[in-house]
């Protein structure tokens, strides 16, 4: 299904105005992030830090921009994906330790400590106005004006392909499903044998590296990285969408981020004074009712037991 | 020795503010495992509605001690509507799920406020501080300070006292007590749970409102106050242990003189300082310094 | 035949309760030993104690010549040693053959694949032939939290049946299902832990149960063991009697 979807998407595009694209283009980066949210939702953890990781890719292009010269998008986007899942792997060998509140919290700390970092070091960083970051080539090559919005979101757009059918593999996958138990019961999982720490770990370096790739690919689209990014509005918009979209399946990280970057551009354009409220209306409605998010609509109507037993809904 | 001399009043200054504000969030976590976002929001209405009160009745030509008795009625009407409101409405068809979901409907609860003040009071500045002026300025150690500050160190001096005794002395507080200590138990020995839920609630939405309230005269009420609120109140509590009220007074002097002393000293750092306190805490102590203590006195 | 478990003189103490007071135990291998006695006399302290989910103060716990003592239940687990739950221990969140199959995966070393489904073929057919051994299949596409009590007790000791160990430790295999059934039950489990040559120890109140299909029963008091020895005799003791009043 998600081909069919992704082929309407690639075919559309170039019809559709300018904005649209580039709407569709950061909503489909930042589906990355949230993606990798979901993931750790699965395995009943929520991180109110992502930002960091998202930071971390989006400088991380704007770095390698600046200092190494690198302009090629393909590379950058893999540049901020192991910007993210570097830090990631540094900083979830103490995270990883931890679960509920205190996991949540103690991301949040870090996070904003690198916003204060990123703040501080405005020699660096350029502090609060941040770090420019100019077009990138496709190929050696630099597209024209015109068409650099629509290169953008095929860029997006096929990242975000990948991705999603890898990470349909790995939901499936006996480290997908040993996710959810240890989320059920993490004693049983030790009785059974299992790594807790070790599957928490990678799978929480796993999110780190996808908000760094979305960080890369939204800065790439917007052209200038800002501590911002770090702060923890930024993560906390993050596990709003995982929780709308729903985090059980795949698509609805994807489903989840578009409707919400539209919602939000033309509630901002209608009034800016209420969009807070009907986000934190949105949210509210879901927590209380569909805590397992919008896609789950969806879900039910697809959803039935095949022979073998197949759940696709997912623990909530 | 007059810049230490400034740090430690400032810094006790700092420590009132951050305890006023932190010990209802402390003791709605104590009570109910609820993390509340929304306790900036309360903070914020205090503000805003004690200062938009006090500036109708000195336009109506009251004097400026009526202001005070104002500023407490307002926090208390804040408290006692909207505190029971949001528990009963909100909170409480969900207490049984994750605490993380929890914290995210608070979190929701915030933004929804957020912009209901901007609707209600508008996004200009509230600037009333006749009653801080009005208190006129004191000696101390041989600089002069402004009186104000006091006023706000006792009132969260006598609040700290009040909940403390209250818990310990009162029947409501001794309600509490045991709920904390053990839910199930306690509602099988037929404590009427959902009361001293919203009963706590409560109370923390008044002591927010109280610190919002009264710290309206010293700045200008704009939106946004409840966002320092929220990220100050957590790393005290956070530090001093979710649900302890010794914690809460213990993180707040820490955090309290170390944003003092780096105002003075090292201005860039402030918000990394306190965060990285935090961090360590949480790395070493993940329960806070008193965490999970018992409200009461041990 | 060797001498699969021996624990020595383990002592645990909650506060003042000593829940263990020095327990020396020797298990062979391929033996069916029931322990049982009174509520708090330490019989699940004992499991939790030998499967490292609690450290003694005093003692030492051996697994075939092996000293474990303080390893961690996942460890303990990986040498051979499994265990089921008074209250069953599953994934809520899935399916009983999903439950199957991740045990599987994790016994087989394989919980870390990210790029196989988990449904395999071959993991498939021992996991539902395995839950027909149980008498589960029919519930594999059950949720779990759909099951009935005895259902899932049955789960939980087919999920550490399924570990293939080589000890397994058994925490009231039977509480929770029907009297009617658990004899059934119980002939059941008794038949597929014979055949596979596994040793077992299993903590069991109801005394009709042990007296039947325990080859060798020890009875725990206040943390120590008093009687030890083939259920007919042992059984018939007075003071055995007089201690295990009101079990059951």
């Amino acid at each position: 299904m998600q081909w069919a979807i992704v082929l309407l998407l690639a075919i559309v595009a170039p019809l559709l105005p300018g904005w649209t694209v580039f709407l569709l283009s950061v909503a489909l980066a930042k589906a990355l992030v949230v993606l990798g949210i979901g993931l750790l939702m699965r395995g009943g953890l929520v991180s109110f830090g992502h930002g960091m990781y998202y930071a971390a890719g989006a400088y991380g292009v704007a770095f390698a921009m600046k200092l190494m010269g690198i302009r090629e998008a393909l590379v950058l986007a893999v540049l901020g994906l192991v910007a993210g899942g570097l830090l990631a792997s540094v900083l979830g060998m103490l995270l990883a330790r931890y679960r509920g509140l205190f996991f949540a919290m103690l991301n949040l700390a870090l996070s904003m400590m690198v916003y204060g970092a990123l703040l501080k070091f405005y020699w660096v960083t350029g502090g609060t106005d941040g770090m420019a970051v100019r077009q990138a080539t496709f190929g050696g090559f630099v597209p024209p004006a015109g068409l650099l919005r629509v290169a953008y979101f095929y860029l997006s757009l096929g990242v975000v392909a990948i991705v999603v059918s890898m990470a349909h593999r790995l939901v499936r996958s006996p480290m997908g499903y040993l996710l959810r138990a240890l989320r059920d019961n993490e004693v049983r999982v030790n009785y059974m044998g299992g790594w807790v720490e070790q599957t928490i770990y990678r799978v929480y370096v796993l999110s780190g590296g996808l908000a760094g790739l979305g960080g890369s690919l939204v800065v790439l689209n917007v052209g200038h990285a800002v501590p911002d990014f770090a702060y923890w509005s930024q993560s906390g918009e993050f596990v709003f969408v995982a929780l709308f979209g729903g985090y059980g399946h795949v698509l609805g990280p994807l489903s989840g981020s578009i409707l919400f970057e539209f919602v939000r551009s033309y509630a901002y354009k209608v009034s800016p004074y209420t969009w807070q409220l009907l986000l934190g209306a949105m949210l509210a409605l879901v927590i209380l009712f569909l805590p397992e998010g919008l896609w789950s609509l969806v879900e039910r109507r697809m959803a039935r037991r095949d022979r073998w037993g197949w759940s696709w809904r997912p623990s909530s | 020795m007059t810049q230490l001399a400034l740090i430690a009043v400032g810094g006790l200054f700092s420590a009132s503010w951050l305890f006023l504000v932190s010990l209802g969030l402390t003791l709605i976590y104590g009570v109910l495992r609820v993390l509340n976002v929304a306790h900036g929001s309360l903070y914020a209405l205090g503000a805003y509605l004690g200062s938009s009160m006090v500036l109708v009745a000195l336009e109506k030509g009251h004097g400026v001690p009526v202001s005070y008795l104002i500023l407490l009625g307002a926090a208390l009407l804040v408290g006692l509507s909207v505190g029971p409101f949001l528990e009963r409405v909100f909170l409480r068809r969900i207490y049984q799920k994750e605490e993380v979901l929890v914290l995210l409907l608070t979190f929701a609860i915030f933004l929804m406020l957020e912009d209901v003040m901007k609707l209600v009071w508008g996004v200009q500045p509230y600037v009333v501080n006749a009653p801080y002026v009005a208190l006129g300025v004191v000696k101390v150690g041989g600089v002069r300070q402004p009186a104000y500050p006091f006023l706000l160190t006792g009132i969260a001096v006598t609040m700290g006292g009040l909940v403390w005794a209250g818990m310990a002395r009162t029947r409501f507080g001794k309600l509490v007590t045991s709920v904390i200590e053990d839910r199930e138990i306690s509602a099988a020995l037929g404590v009427n749970v959902p009361r001293i839920f919203t009963g706590a609630f409560t109370v923390g939405a008044v002591l927010a409102a109280l610190g919002g309230a009264f710290t309206a005269p010293m700045i200008s009420v704009v939106p946004g106050v409840a966002v320092e609120v929220i990220v100050l109140g957590f790393a005290v509590v956070a530090i001093g242990g979710l649900g302890s009220i010794e914690g809460a007074a213990l993180g707040s002097l820490l955090v309290g003189f170390l944003r003092s002393a780096s105002v003075h000293l090292f201005p860039e750092l402030d918000l990394v300082a306190i965060y990285l306190v935090m961090a360590l805490v949480l790395l070493f102590r993940p329960q806070g310094l008193f965490g999970r203590a018992e409200m009461r006195r041990v | 035949m060797g001498v699969v478990l021996e624990t020595v003189e383990l002592t645990k103490y909650f506060g003042v309760v000593k829940a263990a007071d020095g327990i020396s135990v020797r298990v062979e291998e391929g033996e069916l030993v029931g322990i049982i006695g009174p509520n708090g006399s330490g019989k699940t302290t004992f499991l939790n104690l030998i499967t490292g989910y609690v450290r003694p103060a005093r003692g030492s716990i051996w697994y075939r010549g092996k000293d474990i003592t303080g390893l961690s239940p996942r460890v303990v687990t990986r040498m051979g040693i499994a265990r089921s739950f008074q209250i069953p221990q599953l994934y809520g969140g899935l399916t009983v053959l999903e439950n199957m199959l991740v045990a599987l995966a994790i016994r087989a070393g394989r919980s870390g694949e990210f790029w196989r489904p988990l449904q395999e073929d071959a993991r498939l057919e021992e996991a539902m032939q395995t839950l027909s051994e149980f008498g589960l299949e029919g519930a594999a596409a059950q949720g779990v939290s759909s099951l009935a009590e005895g259902e899932r007790k049955l789960l939980d000791v087919a999920l550490s049946f399924a570990l293939k160990p080589r000890l397994l430790l058994l925490d009231e295999p039977t509480s929770g299902v029907s009297v009617k059934d658990k004899f059934e039950v119980m002939d059941r489990l008794v038949r597929v832990l014979k055949s596979s040559g596994v040793t077992t120890v299993f903590v069991e109140h109801d005394l009709d149960v042990v007296m039947r299909y325990a080859e060798r029963v020890l009875v725990f008091q206040e943390g120590r063991v008093i009687a030890d020895g083939p259920p007919g005799i042992v059984l018939s003791d007075a003071e055995v009697k007089s201690a295990i009043v009101g079990t059951g």
